[in-house]
């Protein structure tokens, strides 16, 4: 991916002022009649919800009281795993997003909520809800981008530490909880800026402790102590239970904003923006999970990432049906509306998050047959200075974008061809 | 517990009701033990007030009695006070105060009677379209509108659906049972009159139970209908309530008919004890007075103007994020007043007690508001 802005066929190039603000009232129109509409059977849903999700708790938690017995172990472990994704998808992530402030229940609203996951709400929702769905996808702005620690983008420089990034990226996964509340922190720019002393983070981080010990407390050491014989097989149920929610929550993100086809901004783009043009980057920033309607209750509806993007506040599940009026839109004003199946989705998100390790061209112009060369290439560039880098990256690109045109030209011979050139150069 | 004993020992000294209480949250965390109750037993003692309606039954065409059971904290009331209640309209939890129709129950149920009011949202949907089993929020009883236990001679004036507390006393006072209305020794000390002033008698809630009580002698009714006596004028009350400077006036009922009632009887220096309902109603503008209850700060702003950025330009410290109405991070509670939602003019009106939460960033002053920070 590359900003917007830098792109040879830039997508919104077609679109005029006019465009953009017809689309805007068209899109306020979509979420004025879901507004006029919202009422009990939403505010039943939500409840229901989370009725459903106490109850899988409690008889999950009273089966892994016998967690010695491995099919209670098994039982009670995914329904705990199932219990700890709906808390924090369908209901933590909504209700904080004050999807539910409208029904003034104190106790379902986004100022009272507490959610069972490592960082405080009162931390992300500053860093989720005000800064992640304010500057979706601008670059240097949002940093969901890369979480700051991933290159996600061909536009940040490549850098060898990039390397390492798929196994950052599982650890990541593993332990996802507890990178949002280090994320939510900016505890890396935090290190970065040597700022650690800062009384502000110092606060934060000690509100961040207070949470990690509770929850740990409560997995693992009160529940495994109130199972008697079975401590630790309750102990390690809900580490199982905590790591498939995990999992689950880091593979549904990675799939809002990093699969291909996503688009990125520059920071200067956004200055003067209008409602209009932030719709627009709402629209091509935010990438889809086509499903079952248990699919989208499992991924808390960030399924219709797209939809939640344009309208976080609206009540979550009203998002399929707005879905194909916003896809409507999409084909009206020529955009493209990124949606795919889980599996692929999740594999063009952690394809990019491999391809982006690797410096830019280089998996393009990377074939079975040239990959000894290309890793030697790879290895020297690695261990050269940022000069012998730059250098080499420009080439690779450029070779890229020659066999790219070549493919579009349907001339395999040049490619050939090309590809022995740039070997050459890597090398010298 | 001394302090000393406390710094030697603290946790030998906690009683172990308390211990349980911290390895229950403990447990339950982020989430309180009460979440994990209240799916089983919303009622229990300790949980949030709440009451369960046991059965509606109508009184007139627009009326209807509630019969709630209240949940184990609920602190019994005096006849005549009154309660807020809150229920869920179209998904929206709304409060409202309903006097309290019956003395302390037999069967430890406490009821309302609710006339649904033309445009009234929650009065027609208590009336219509509420069933027995559901829960409702409750707040406890409050409210001076009440006679003292040792009798006299009492005048109570009512209009409407103001004679709701009243009824409540009068059924305390003579309990109606199968064999007829009780006329118990401790009502022995009471000489009453009631007025009742109802737009026509079909419309008249608890004329039945009104006649009743002045058949067997309880009270003497007076009972006054706009369509066939007209309007009361209260010069017409010295006629019909001939010992009327001898008694204590009870008035419940529209603000016009109160403030007449009140006036006449201050020019003649009766005592007089008044109870209105409806609290003032907050008519919709275009901007007003904000006033910030913690802050003290109080200025005026016009309709176009989001809070947020009058507030800080006034100098109030303000919770604040996306400033567009996405974030959520700048929710406060509007006490009292009405504000615009300035992306699509939807109007929000927060009656006293009610606190709701408003994003100061997307709405503008509607009325005079107080925002509590």
């Amino acid at each position: 991916m590359t900003a917007i802005q830098k792109q040879d066929d830039n997508p919104i190039a077609h679109l005029t002022r006019e465009d953009i603000e017809t689309l805007a009232y068209e899109l306020d129109q979509i979420r004025q009649e879901v507004l006029d509409t919202r009422g009990a059977s939403d505010a039943a849903y939500i409840r229901r919800v989370i009725t459903t999700q106490r109850y899988l708790e409690l008889s999950s938690r009273a089966v892994l009281l016998f967690s010695i017995f491995p099919p209670a172990w098994l039982v009670g472990t995914f329904g705990l795993g199932v219990s700890k994704i709906l808390e924090n998808m369908e209901i933590g992530h909504n209700v904080l997003h004050g999807q539910w402030d409208w029904m003034r229940d104190p106790k379902i609203h986004s100022t009272t909520w507490e959610w069972d996951s490592a960082t405080p709400a009162e931390q992300w929702k500053h860093s989720h809800n005000e800064l992640h769905h304010n500057f979706t996808n601008v670059i240097g702005k949002d940093n969901d981008l890369g979480y700051g620690i991933f290159r996600a983008d061909e536009d940040q420089p490549w850098h060898p530490a990039h390397l390492g990034q798929p196994i950052w990226n599982f650890f990541n996964a593993m332990f996802f909880e507890y990178g949002i509340a280090a994320y939510d922190m900016e505890l890396g720019a935090m290190i970065k800026k040597k700022q650690l002393d800062d009384p502000k983070f110092r606060a934060s981080l000690k509100t961040v402790m207070k949470k990690i010990r509770k929850q740990a407390t409560k997995d693992y050491l009160v529940h495994p102590a109130l199972s008697g014989p079975s401590f630790f097989h309750t102990m390690a149920a809900n580490y199982v239970a905590n790591t498939m929610r995990n999992l689950w929550a880091h593979s549904v993100i990675m799939c809002g904003h990093f699969p291909e086809g996503v688009e990125t901004f520059e920071k200067r783009s956004i200055e003067g923006e209008t409602h209009g043009d932030w719709y627009v980057r709402q629209m091509l920033g935010s990438a889809n999970i086509s499903g079952s309607k248990l699919m989208h209750i499992m991924t808390g509806n960030l399924s219709h990432q797209i939809e939640h993007h344009l309208f976080p506040d609206l009540p979550s599940n009203r998002y399929a049906e707005i879905a194909p009026k916003v896809q409507a839109l999409f084909e009206k004003y020529d955009l493209t509306y990124v949606s795919r199946p889980l599996i692929p989705q999740v594999y063009s998100a952690w394809h990019r998050i491999f391809r982006l390790s690797l410096p830019n061209g280089w998996l393009d112009t990377t074939t079975t047959k040239n990959l000894p060369q290309q890793l030697v290439a790879l290895y020297k560039i690695s261990t050269g200075g940022p000069k012998v880098r730059r250098a080499a990256q420009a080439m690779m690109v450029r070779e890229a974008k020659k066999i790219k045109a070549a493919k579009a030209a349907g001339m395999p011979k040049r490619v050939r061809r090309v590809r022995r050139d740039r070997v050459d150069v890597a090398a010298a | 517990m001394s302090a000393t004993a406390e710094s030697s020992a603290p946790s030998e000294g906690l009683p172990i009701k308390h211990r349980l209480t911290r390895l229950a949250e403990a447990a339950t965390t982020p989430l309180v033990p009460a979440d994990f109750l209240d799916l089983f037993a919303p009622l229990r003692s300790g949980a949030d007030l709440r009451g369960r309606i046991v059965s509606v039954t109508p009184e007139t065409p627009d009326a209807a009695t509630l019969v709630i059971r209240p949940g184990a904290d609920w602190a019994g009331h005096v006849p005549g006070q009154y309660l807020r209640i809150g229920v869920e309209v179209d998904g929206v939890r709304q409060w409202r105060a309903y006097s309290l129709t019956h003395g302390p129950r037999a069967d430890k149920c406490i009821s309302i009677t609710v006339k649904a009011v033309p445009d009234g949202l929650v009065s027609s949907h208590l009336v219509r379209n509420s069933e027995p089993g559901t829960l409702v929020h409750l707040e406890q009883a409050a409210g001076e509108f009440v006679i003292a236990p040792s009798g006299g001679r009492l005048l109570f004036i009512t209009a409407g659906s103001g004679i709701t507390p009243v009824i409540g006393m009068l059924r305390n006072l003579f309990p109606s049972t199968e064999s007829g209305v009780l006329r118990p020794a401790r009502s022995a000390g009471f000489d009453i009159v009631v007025v009742h002033v109802a737009p026509s008698e079909p419309d008249s809630i608890f004329i039945r139970d009104l006649r009743a009580l002045d058949a067997a002698g309880a009270i003497k009714l007076i009972a006054r209908y706009d369509d066939v006596h007209g309007l009361l004028d209260v010069e017409e009350l010295r006629t019909l309530v001939p010992d009327l400077a001898e008694r204590t006036t009870y008035a419940c009922g529209p603000a016009g008919l109160l403030e007449a009632i009140e006036a006449h009887h201050s020019e003649r220096n009766l005592p007089l004890y008044v109870e209105q309902f409806r609290t003032k109603r907050i008519e919709a503008g275009e901007g007003g007075t904000v006033s910030f209850a913690k802050s003290g700060v109080t200025f005026a702003v016009d309709g176009a103007t989001p809070i947020l950025d009058a507030a800080e330009e006034a100098g109030v410290l303000m919770p604040s994020g996306c400033r567009m109405g996405i974030c959520f991070g700048c929710v406060l509670p509007l006490t009292e007043g009405a504000v615009r939602d300035l992306r699509n003019g939807e109007i929000t009106v927060a009656s006293p007690g009610d606190g709701v939460a408003i994003q100061t960033c997307i709405s503008a002053a509607a009325a005079e508001c107080v925002i509590d920070n």
